[in-house]
This record gives structure tokens, C-alpha cells and sequence, in this order.
């Protein structure tokens, strides 16, 4: 209770929860496209392969403004992106393989120019390797406005081809046929995953992002068999696992954001996918045992009457 | 054993022990399982020093063995509710064991020699401190017999059950109509990749484990089509990669572990550019030798189609080709003069007339197709 | 309308510089019931995707009412295999069929009443009014493909394209189908349906085309259907195909 007053008049706990809650908007609502177009693991790939980004970014720049360095990841994450879709199409490896080698030698390229920056750059390092894990405590009102920004104008886009998106990831060959350019939706759709991966980059870290896009939407969907509606309940779900996530971050420093933001996720995704309504696991079991439990009478009974037959 | 010697051998040993199991993966389209088994090793880590009440290595290794098995059955778990696809299914729990096992260190664990960014990178600067002794005597680096011992583990497992790996990779319906259970063959390999990961791990961080075991192999996929080979390959790979590795990192002064796994990326593009066989130029290469030559037989067709037709002099002009086949006038150009050259087709002024060796191969064409098709339907 | 519906001139298709269209030439008449016939492997549903350039073709043109494709788009309704989308995709029949005004609406405009109505009514020609709201995965199969018909009526087309739109459906959607191949008809309308059931083809459709990589014969069915033209097509094991029992060639 105490918390959720503070939450109001403290500055540091408004922008924690304000910017948890914009990265759960955003990846919830991208993610919802992410998932039904079986790419889920796209977003894992890709933030991974942001941390080289974010590496690069501060050595050139030698600045470490979040813009500039999430500029840098947004660039390495495209790269993977345009890699993994090279070695699917024109190789003969599939693509969980192309993934995961993108993700482990891009993160490998992380690790070692963040070793070496930690070296060779006067031990200046530390605001870099909170990118791994996230750390929501250290977002300034200013890291909040660029999120906003960059997650607003994702919304939009969303909003704007929100027909076109739906029709690609349903049935893209009907949308080739009808004249849209499938493949320009295609990149367009994984830009602004790529933006939703950077906005989070700074509170959950490059490790949990994955999560980020795919609970919300996997949550979402066992609610309503909508996707305007799914859309705006994985912003919801996505929204509510930041703020809970981060806050308890807060109130321990011991403990840090992204696995705490990812934590509450997984709640919410166990609570839907056993509890939702119409699809939930556990009104499938008792179904399922009242079925039984009937056939099973039911046999009783005419094994009765053949006994009282005979 | 010098430092620098334990460093080497032990990331050759790692990338070997990775590299074997790391073929089966990639063939059967788990590479993301594997990356999801290496990211519950944590939590499987710290449960096992909880029950063991301190940092027990025997313990610590069970616990995560069984973490990774667990994540596994998790995921089919997820993935039989037909509520979410496979992908999804990897995505939410290996996050959700990750998150718990770094929650679990913060927590309990911030007095022990365990932080997440150890999970990640492992440590395998200092593998010669970290000695084996059976009760005075030196045995040598801990990490080094650990690996060796995982390697000899792997090299049996795929030796011994190298029939039935194979088997249920290319045909997992066979093997069962064989008696080979594929679901048990699928448990068993998930295993012992859970068990090699908790061992490489330590040393090599868990990304690495995923970088060991996907990309040499991947690599090898691309050079070779046989599967001892493939095997081979990998292992070389991998071992190249390790030495390459090391020496990159010493001269950066960076992780090892780290470029080890640049290395294997760095391998990996070698061999998807110059691959003689699967390599993108050699592709690439070929596709325009193939377009052309396929481009000379559609034109065999084309001629042999029109020459009875009574507009065959429009037809089978040299003008109708871009006109009609939407080739361009150069294509067009260079697949007459080709086809001139081989004596497939002869020019009488503007009409394009089949040889007789050019008719042959036209006909052949079709019937090779048609023959073909039939053959499927029966 | 004077010009073809339908008019493929010479066209290649490759998929890694293996034929799977070689030379096609073909004209389809304007108010007809064609049939796509063919053994497995023949390429017909390529030949549908190409004319669609959903497959880039290596050679060869496709004209519809004289026109490129591209500027013509409107004038063609398409009906994919129901097997090419995922039928767990949180949609309703309604909208599905709404997806069929997307093309006239073009980029950003979403549909408003106008479509929604248009689309009630296209459900209402294969009867499935009643089912509008209902999710996707919650129709049967034959009800998804009648979903699919719909939505290509609500393209407001004049040459149908249909892939297999009989596969792995019930007797009444069966019926249902020919009724609006009939209708369609007899609006004027061009229907060219891929087709793999040797039995039912020459009772559905009027005009026939006979594909096994090139055209081996097209024009009216009484023409052209004929044990030869079949024995040409099948590669001599038709009459083997004839006396099995069921005359289908899975596709």
C-alpha cells in the first residue's frame, strides 16, 4: 500500500514503473504478431544480437546516452535479423539453428568488446553491462521520454496498418494476390519488433527479452479469440507483469528488474493458460473427468442390467 | 601443466563434447532446445546447493542436469496443451527458469561464489586453479577431467547408439515401426546434452555451451553431406575455434569464452560463403550456370511446341523470344547464341529452327518430367 | 466481354531450375466451369500461383482480360488450399470474409459497414450466415473452405481462381460448392477450379484442362475428356487408375 502511494510522489519509483509499463505495451502488442506468425524466437535472436550493438555504439561514440546506444542495438539487431533470413533462405539450415548461431556468436561478440571496453576504457563499463540483466532502477525521466517516443510511434504504425499486418500473418499469399507487397509488411513488422526489443533492452536486459514478447501475447490469446482483442490484452498483461516486476525490483536492490518483471509474467501466462474461460487446461481436466467419470457410470449401469438379465 | 596449456585443452575438450551432440541437434531442428536447456542450469545449480545446504559440486551437477530434462518435458508439456506453438513454448520457459534461477542467487545466494554474469560468461581464464586433488595428490585442473570425461561420455553415447540416433534423425517413423523408440531416443539425447551443458557450462558460460554446440555443427552441415563427416568436421571446428579463440582473447585481453564463440561465428561464415558445395558464391555460381542452361532447354521446348503450329514463323522468331517469353532482349541473345553454338538450334534469318540433335533433347525433356510424375502417382 | 478471362502464353515456372511449368500455353473462355486435371506433381496449383505472381515465373506471360495481372487485380478472386493458414488464428468467419474487400479498400482504410455487409451476404450465399461470429478453428473443415469461398465472392471478382476447394470436404459443402459454381455462371462469371477427382470433374465443370508440366489438351469437357487425352495426361497408367475402385489420384 505503502508502495503504491510512493508510487505517485516518488520520482525514481514513477519512472521505473512508467517505463516497465510502456516496454509491457509495446512488446505485448508486437509480440501478439510475433507469436501467431511463429516467429516467437525471432525476438530472443534479436536482442541478443543487440548487445554488440550496444558495445560498438559506446566505443565509437565514447557517449553513453541510451539514444545512442540503443541506436546502436536497434542496427545490430537488424543485421542478425537480415542474417538469420539470408541463411534460411538460401542454405539448407533450418531456422532454429540459424537463431541460435546468430544469437550465440553475436552475444559472444558482446561479451568479449564488453570485457575489452572494461579494460581499455578505465574500467568505464559499468553502465553497459546492466543492458545484460536490465536494471529499471537507474531510468531518468529523459530514458522514459525516449521510450515513449520510440514506443509511441511503433503504436502508431500498428494502428495504421493494423488491416495489412493481420492479413499478412493470417493468409500472406491472399495478401500477395490482393497487390500488398508482403515482403516490405514483412521487414516493416520485424523493424518495429526490433524497436519494441530496444525499448526493453534498458529494464529487462538482453537475456530476458525473448519472454517479453512472447508471454503477453501466448497469455492474451487464451482469452478472447480476437486479435484487436488479444492485442489489447497483451498490452494489459505486458504492462501489468513491468510495473509488478519493477516494483518489487525497487523495493530490494538485491534483486534485479528483468528476472523479477519476467517472474510476474509467468504468472499471469500459468494463470491464463490454466484459468482462461473458454481454453483454460483446467476446465479441459474436469471436463475431461466428468466425461469419464460418466462412461464410467454408464457402464456400471449396463453391466447391471445385463446382470439382472442373465 | 601451464596456464595457458589448461585453458586450450580445456576449451577443446568443451568444443568436442559439444560438437558431437551438437549434429544431432542441428539435423533434428533443436538447436533453440539446446539454448533453452543451457539457460536452466542456473536455477538447477542453485536448487541442487540448496538441498546439498551449500555449494556441493556433485549436487549443484545433478540439480542442473535434471533442470535442463525438466525444461525439456516443460516445453513438450506446453507444447501438447495445443494452446501455444513449439516456439512459444521454448520462449516462456526457459525465460522463466532463467529469471528464477537469477532470483534464487539474489536471494539466498549473494554470499556464494555465483553470479548471474558467471552463468553467462563461465570462467575459464581460471581453470588451473581449480584443482583436483585425490587426497594429497595434485590430479591436475578440475575442469580438465570433468570435460575429458564428458567428451569419452559423448563419444560412447554417439558410437554406441550411432544406428539409432540416425535412424530416428532422418526417420523417426521407421524407427519406431522398428522397435526404436524415438521419444526414448529423444529423452536420452536430451540428457546428455543436459549433463554435457552443466559440465561445459562452468567453464565456458551457458551462451557458449549453445555457440559450441550449434555452430560447428551447422558449419559442417554446409561442407559435407555424410554424416561420420559431418561429425568430424564439427569436432574440428569447434577444436579450431577453441585454439583460435584463446589466442584472439589473450592478444585483446578479453573473455575467452567470448571469442570462442566469435570464432565458431566466424568459421561458420567462412564456410557459408566458400562452401564448395552448400557455400552462398558457389551457389550462386551455379544457379546462373543452371538459369542458363535451363533457359537454352525452355527454348528447345518453346521451338519444339510451335514448329508444327501454322504461326510457327512468328513464333519461334528470334524477336517473339523477349516478346513472348519475357526474357530480355540479352538473356534472349546470349541463350540463341549458345544454343547456336552447342548446334541445338539453326538460324534462318529471323526463324529459329531445332536440329535434329535439339529436338531430341527436347522431347527427352519432357519425357524425363513426364516419366517422373507418373512414377509419383503411381 | 470480348477478351479472355484467361490467356497464358508460354509460361515457365522453376523451382530451383527444376521445371514445374514448362511452356504452358493456355485461353480460357469467358463463362466457364474450368478444371484444372492433373497427376500429382503436374504443377497445377503452381500454375494458379503463378498467374497470381504469388511464384515468379522464368518465362512467359499471363494476361487477364488482356491486361498484366498486376493492373488487374481487381477483376480476380482467389481461393487458396484451406491448408495453407493456420485456422488457430484468433479470427472470426466474418472477418475472414472481410478480408476479401481489403484489396478494393487498398492500404490504411479499414472496412466499415459497407464491408461488413458485403460480407454478411457472401456468408449467406454458402450458408454460413449463421456461423459469422464464430472462431475458425471452431468450423468444420468443409465450413472453413465455404469461409474461403466467401471471401473470395467478396472480392466482387469476374474470373475465379480456386485450389482444391473440394478437398477433405463433407457432402453438403460439396453441394454447396457447385451451387455457387453454378451461380457463378450464371452471372457471367469465369471459374478455373484445380481439380483431382477423375470422377466428379467431368459431372462439375464444362471446360477441362489437361496438365502434366505443359498443356497436354484443353478446351470443352466433351471434347476433350476422353481415355486417351487422360492415358496422355497420367503417363499410360490411367486405366490402372480407372479400375481401382476409388478413381481419385490423391493431389
Amino acid at each position: 500500500m505503502k508502495l503504491l502511494l510512493e508510487l505517485f510522489t516518488d520520482y525514481t519509483l514513477r519512472n521505473v514503473a512508467l517505463g516497465a509499463a510502456l516496454l509491457g505495451i509495446v512488446s505485448g502488442v508486437l509480440g501478439c504478431f510475433a507469436v501467431l506468425r511463429r516467429q516467437g524466437l525471432l525476438g530472443d535472436a534479436l536482442s541478443h544480437a543487440a548487445l554488440p550493438g550496444i558495445c560498438v555504439a559506446f566505443v565509437l561514440t565514447g557517449s553513453k546516452a541510451p539514444l545512442v546506444l540503443l541506436a546502436g542495438a536497434g542496427l545490430a539487431g537488424w543485421v542478425g535479423t537480415l542474417l538469420i533470413n539470408r541463411i534460411v533462405r538460401d542454405t539448407r539450415i533450418s531456422e532454429d539453428s540459424a537463431l541460435g548461431i546468430v544469437l550465440s556468436t553475436f552475444f559472444g561478440l558482446g561479451i568479449v568488446l564488453l570485457t575489452w571496453i572494461s579494460k581499455h576504457n578505465n574500467a568505464n563499463q559499468a553502465g553497459l553491462d546492466r543492458y545484460l540483466f536490465g536494471q529499471a532502477a537507474t531510468l531518468v525521466a529523459s530514458n522514459v521520454v525516449t521510450m515513449a517516443v520510440l514506443g509511441g510511434v511503433a503504436l502508431l504504425v500498428v494502428l495504421l496498418l493494423y488491416k495489412e499486418f493481420k492479413l499478412l500473418t493470417f493468409d500472406p499469399a491472399f495478401a500477395a494476390s490482393l497487390g500488398f507487397n508482403t515482403n516490405r509488411l514483412s521487414i516493416g513488422l520485424t523493424t518495429l519488433i526490433v524497436v519494441a526489443v530496444v525499448i526493453g533492452l534498458q529494464t529487462v536486459g538482453v537475456v530476458l527479452m525473448a519472454a517479453m514478447l512472447i508471454g503477453p501475447a501466448v497469455a492474451a490469446r487464451q482469452w478472447t479469440n480476437r486479435l484487436s482483442m488479444m492485442i489489447a490484452l497483451a498490452g494489459l498483461i505486458g504492462a501489468l507483469a513491468g510495473v509488478s516486476g519493477a516494483l518489487i525490483s525497487v523495493s530490494d536492490h538485491h534483486l534485479p528488474t528483468g528476472p523479477m518483471i519476467i517472474l510476474s509474467l509467468t504468472v499471469l501466462v500459468l494463470v491464463s493458460l490454466f484459468f482462461a474461460p473458454a481454453r483454460g487446461l483446467a476446465w479441459a481436466w474436469l471436463r475431461q473427468r466428468r466425461q469419464r467419470r460418466a462412461m464410467r457410470a454408464g457402464r456400471w449401469q449396463s453391466k447391471l442390467k445385463q446382470g439382472g438379465q442373465s | 601443466m601451464s596456464t595457458m596449456l589448461a585453458i586450450i585443452l580445456t576449451g577443446v575438450l568443451v568444443s568436442s563434447a559439444c560438437a558431437l551432440l551438437g549434429c544431432f541437434l542441428v539435423l533434428r531442428r533443436m538447436a533453440m532446445l539446446a539454448d533453452a536447456i543451457s539457460h536452466a542450469v542456473l536455477p538447477g545449480l542453485v536448487a541442487g546447493y540448496f538441498i546439498a545446504n551449500g555449494p556441493n559440486i556433485l549436487a549443484g551437477f545433478l540439480g542442473a542436469a535434471a533442470a535442463g530434462l525438466i525444461t525439456v518435458l516443460l516445453v513438450e508439456l506446453l507444447k501438447n496443451t495445443r494452446r501455444i506453438g513449439g516456439e512459444s513454448a521454448i520462449g516462456i520457459v526457459f525465460p522463466a527458469m532463467f529469471a528464477l534461477g537469477t532470483f534464487l542467487v539474489s536471494r539466498y545466494f549473494t554470499n556464494v561464489h555465483l553470479d548471474a554474469d558467471a552463468v553467462l560468461y563461465g570462467n575459464i581464464e581460471f581453470v588451473n586453479f581449480d584443482r583436483w586433488f585425490i587426497g594429497s595428490t595434485d590430479m591436475g585442473p578440475q575442469a580438465l577431467w570433468v570435460m575429458g570425461g564428458l567428451c569419452v561420455l559423448n563419444g560412447l553415447f554417439v558410437a554406441l547408439f550411432y544406428k539409432e540416433l540416425k535412424l530416428a534423425t532422418f526417420d523417426a517413423g521407421l524407427a519406431a515401426a522398428l522397435g526404436f523408440s524415438p521419444v526414448l531416443i529423444h529423452y536420452a539425447l536430451m540428457g546428455v546434452v543436459s549433463v554435457t551443458t552443466v559440465g561445459a557450462f562452468t567453464a565456458v558460460g551457458a551462451i557458449l555451451v549453445v555457440a559450441l554446440m550449434i555452430v560447428p555443427a551447422a558449419t559442417a552441415y554446409l561442407l559435407t553431406d555424410r554424416l561420420p563427416l559431418m561429425l568430424g568436421i564439427a569436432v574440428l571446428c569447434g577444436s579450431l575455434a577453441a585454439v583460435l579463440g584463446f589466442w584472439v582473447a589473450l592478444a585483446l585481453d578479453a573473455s575467452v569464452a567470448g571469442s570462442i564463440a566469435v570464432m565458431t561465428g566466424v568459421l561458420f561464415g567462412l564456410a557459408l560463403l566458400w562452401s564448395p558445395t552448400h557455400g552462398l558464391i558457389a551457389k550462386q555460381r551455379r544457379r546462373a550456370r543452371q538459369r542458363l542452361h535451363f533457359a537454352r532447354q525452355t527454348l528447345l521446348v518453346h521451338l519444339l511446341h510451335h514448329e508444327a503450329a501454322s504461326n510457327a514463323a512468328a513464333e519461334n522468331s528470334v524477336q517473339h523470344l523477349s516478346g513472348e517469353l519475357r526474357w530480355t532482349p540479352e538473356l534472349a541473345r546470349r541463350v540463341v547464341e549458345t544454343a547456336l553454338r552447342a548446334g541445338l538450334i539453326e538460324q534462318d534469318a529471323e526463324l529459329l529452327r531445332l536440329t535434329a540433335v535439339g529436338r531430341e533433347q527436347a522431347q527427352a525433356n519432357l519425357q524425363t518430367r513426364a516419366l517422373f510424375t507418373s512414377a509419383a502417382v503411381a | 466481354m470480348s477478351t479472355l478471362p484467361l490467356k497464358i502464353n508460354d509460361l515457365t515456372v522453376a523451382y530451383h531450375e527444376q521445371p514445374v511449368l514448362w511452356d504452358v500455353d493456355l485461353s480460357i473462355p469467358a463463362g466457364v466451369l474450368a478444371a484444372i486435371v492433373g497427376p500429382n506433381g503436374a504443377g497445377k496449383s503452381t500454375l494458379i500461383k503463378a498467374t497470381l505472381g504469388l511464384v515468379p515465373a522464368a518465362a512467359g506471360s499471363v494476361e487477364i482480360f488482356g491486361q498484366p495481372y498486376a493492373q488487374q487485380r481487381k477483376l480476380v478472386g482467389y481461393v487458396p488450399q484451406r491448408s495453407s493458414v493456420d485456422w488457430d488464428f484468433p479470427t472470426s468467419a466474418l472477418d475472414v470474409v472481410m478480408m476479401g474487400t481489403y484489396g478494393q479498400l487498398g492500404w490504411v482504410r479499414r472496412p466499415g459497414r459497407a464491408q461488413r455487409e458485403l460480407a454478411l451476404h457472401c456468408l449467406e450465399q454458402v450458408s454460413m450466415a449463421d456461423f459469422a461470429q464464430r472462431q475458425i478453428s471452431q468450423l468444420s473443415g468443409g465450413q472453413q473452405q465455404r469461409v474461403f469461398l466467401a471471401r473470395a465472392l467478396a472480392q466482387n471478382a469476374q474470373l475465379y481462381l480456386m485450389d482444391e476447394p473440394f478437398v477433405g470436404v463433407d457432402a453438403t459443402t460439396e453441394r454447396a460448392i457447385i451451387d455457387l459454381l453454378h451461380n457463378l455462371r450464371a452471372q457471367g462469371k469465369t471459374v478455373v477450379c484445380v481439380h483431382h477427382d477423375l470422377e466428379s470433374a467431368p459431372e462439375y465443370f464444362d471446360w477441362v484442362v489437361l496438365l502434366n508440366v505443359r498443356t497436354i489438351e484443353a478446351g470443352p469437357m466433351a471434347a476433350v475428356w476422353t481415355p486417351e487425352n487422360l492415358a496422355r495426361t497420367y503417363g499410360g497408367r490411367f486405366h490402372t487408375l480407372q479400375r481401382s475402385p476409388a478413381a481419385e489420384v490423391v493431389g
